[in-house]
């Protein structure tokens, strides 16, 4: 396939790349991937990508941490050792309720987050001791990295990269296998 | 760009101030008619006849000794330092006095409510200021409508307090009640504090003190439209700072005299800030509705739909703090189970079911789940709808701080209560919409007003 050919565009600003984004878009280019040192807000908006699902994963989440809390406090407290706690015997689950509420939240938080940062990883494909898919370590300091397939129109694309602020422009056979 | 109150608008606020008067004085009146003990005899009769007022009639004999009322207050059998005097009044005196105290209790809860907005939407403006916030300032004008309503409504409410005191028969508050001091030594021991004389000194510094900011805030807000520095915003940033460290203290002073003091035997040390959640909740809500009435009117077009977020997402936060501080009162005070605090709580939960965990429903299971998405909190409509549940939540929970002292089990909506609804809601809205059209709707002096126009989330 051709689209093993790609250009990186390098830009130093992230407003630069910002106008640089969206006048690519508005040529109907389609750009692989961008990596940039820190989140540029609106980035994402710009490139058109869809919007993140991870807040929905996030409210399930929530919502098993705060079953998982109702259901184990209604078991260690009601079901297997029902104590006599402060003159409030523990024989009604719902009587006893508010006692658990801060244990529910803090179960439904404690879910929501962890979970939420699990899908992220695993959703970005980002696991211990994987090698970095980074195609250039400056973006992991002050510099911002366009990539675009190229499907034959490298001289049309790398003039309008010029025109866009582009500080480097680098035509590279992209490794499928690399990650 | 200007906006000036529309005819319309105006007759309606009238309209509603004169029907909220009727359904007041037709409260005041009905009471009235109940003069003696022998009319509650009849009534109670025909209550337990109708069965409608059965289960009340049998409770009241059972309970009404161990409960926080109208005289709970004078024979909360926990302390027994006084355990007699309440013996003396029969029940059918209690009923009589509950069925007085209901109309005095209505409007008090009324005014308070649409008070305590226009003092939420102050501080949340102050805060503004001192934080220096870039997104807000497109907003200034229109806090600045809705705090025209603080000083008028923070003196009907001291007013309606002082009154029920002197032409009523301490109707709301029974420490203003020589009679029951006399008999009632934790009363007594809170005196040097709870009296009349310094209620109503309080009440008027905590009054003027928020007055003053407030007029000298609009007075260079105003003069910074024309200015060619930024000294009038300076002073301003200055005096919301000092404002700030004024309110936080007399906002919870007022919380314990205005509202606490209603239950002169319990208290409790958060009261204070959960009131002020409250305010500010109510008052943020307000802000937005405002924003988007006027905004529907093709006004205000520099607002865009990121202000609206974020105002939403205040009023879903806001919410949830509120919430946070409501429990951790509730959760101490019924863990610990001791009988002077928990009495508090008893009543509620026995005599104002509905209102007292519907007013959860509303105040947090609404917002949390209705503002939960961040695109609908874009959503004019939806701000709107969820904004009147909010507000309906913290009229209700006004309502529970101040009925289950006066009427005990004797509440209703009806009358009395949506009476005064109408009328301080008429008058809100006639002094907030009059205020906005003093000033133009951008306060376009403001340092940050092109950041704030700009902003977008």
């Amino acid at each position: 396939m051709e689209a093993s050919k790609v250009i990186h565009a390098i830009y130093t600003d992230d407003d630069v790349l910002m106008s640089a984004v969206k006048k690519v878009k508005a040529e109907k280019h389609h750009i692989e991937e961008i990596y940039t040192p820190f989140p540029v807000h609106g980035l994402d908006k710009a490139m058109g990508l869809a919007p993140t699902r991870i807040a929905i994963t996030s409210f399930m989440y929530g919502c098993v941490g705060l079953t998982v809390a109702i259901v184990m406090m209604n078991f260690i407290m009601i079901k297997d050792w029902p104590q006599d706690i402060g003159g409030k015997p523990s024989f009604s689950y719902l009587e006893n309720m508010p006692a658990f509420v801060p244990i529910m939240f803090e179960l439904t938080v404690f879910f929501a987050a962890h979970l939420m940062v699990i899908t992220f990883y695993l959703r970005s494909r980002m696991w211990p001791f994987k090698k970095a898919e980074n195609p250039d370590p400056r973006t992991t300091d002050d510099h911002f990295l366009m990539e675009i397939a190229v499907h034959d129109n490298e001289n049309e694309l790398t003039s309008l990269l010029q025109k866009t602020g582009a500080v480097e422009i680098n035509l590279v056979d992209k490794d499928e296998d690399a990650h | 760009m200007e906006y000036k109150i529309s005819n319309r608008l105006r007759i309606a606020a009238i309209i509603m101030m004169a029907l909220g008067l009727i359904g007041v004085t037709s409260g005041f009146l009905s009471a009235n008619s109940v003069k003696t003990v022998e009319d509650v005899k009849v009534l109670l009769a025909e209550e337990a006849h109708h069965g409608h007022g059965d289960a009340h009639a049998a409770d009241h004999h059972g309970e009404s000794h161990n409960e926080e009322g109208h005289h709970g207050a004078s024979h909360d059998e926990a302390h027994g330092a006084h355990a007699d005097e309440g013996h003396h009044m029969s029940h059918e005196e209690h009923v009589l006095h509950q069925i007085h105290n209901r109309p005095w209790a209505a409007l008090y809860v009324g005014a308070f409510f649409f008070f305590m907005i226009a003092l939420g939407v102050l501080a949340f403006y102050a805060i503004q200021y001192a934080s220096q916030a870039g997104w807000s300032p497109v907003l200034f004008r229109v806090m600045e409508g809705i705090t025209a309503y603080m000083l008028p409504g923070a003196i009907i409410v001291l007013l309606i307090a002082v009154a029920s005191g002197t032409i009523g028969h301490y109707n709301i508050f029974v420490w203003m009640n020589p009679e029951v001091v006399e008999h009632d030594k934790l009363i007594q021991g809170k005196s040097g504090y709870l009296n009349m004389t310094w209620f109503i000194v309080r009440g008027i510094i905590f009054i003027s003190g928020w007055a003053l900011y407030r007029h000298f805030s609009r007075k260079f807000s105003i003069a910074q439209d024309s200015a060619d520095d930024n000294k009038n915003f300076k002073k301003n940033f200055r005096i919301s700072a000092a404002f700030l460290v004024f309110y936080i203290y007399t906002e919870s002073m007022m919380a314990w005299d205005w509202v606490m003091s209603v239950d002169p035997h319990w208290f409790s040390t958060l009261f204070g800030w959960y009131v002020f959640a409250s305010m500010f909740v109510s008052g943020i809500t307000v802000i937005a509705m405002i924003t988007i009435y006027l905004k529907s009117k093709g006004l205000l077009e520099f607002v865009n739909d990121s202000h609206i977020h974020d105002l939403a997402k205040f009023m879903f936060g806001i919410s949830i703090f509120w919430t946070y501080l409501w429990f951790s009162q509730f959760m101490l005070i019924w863990y610990s189970n001791i009988p002077e605090e928990v009495t508090y709580f008893v009543t509620r939960i026995e005599h104002y079911k509905l209102p007292f965990f519907g007013m959860l429903a509303l105040n947090f299971i609404f917002p949390l789940l209705l503002l939960m998405n961040s695109d609908y909190k874009r959503i004019n409509w939806f701000v709107i709808m969820t904004g009147i549940i909010i507000l309906c939540g913290h009229y209700l929970d006004v309502f529970n701080w101040i009925m289950p002292a006066t009427v005990v089990d004797r509440w209703f909506i009806g009358m009395p209560e949506i009476g005064a609804i109408l009328l301080f809601g008429g008058l809100f809205l006639l002094v907030v919409f009059t205020a906005l059209g003093k000033a133009p709707l951008l306060a376009k002096g403001n340092p940050f007003m092109k950041e704030s126009k700009h902003f977008h989330y």
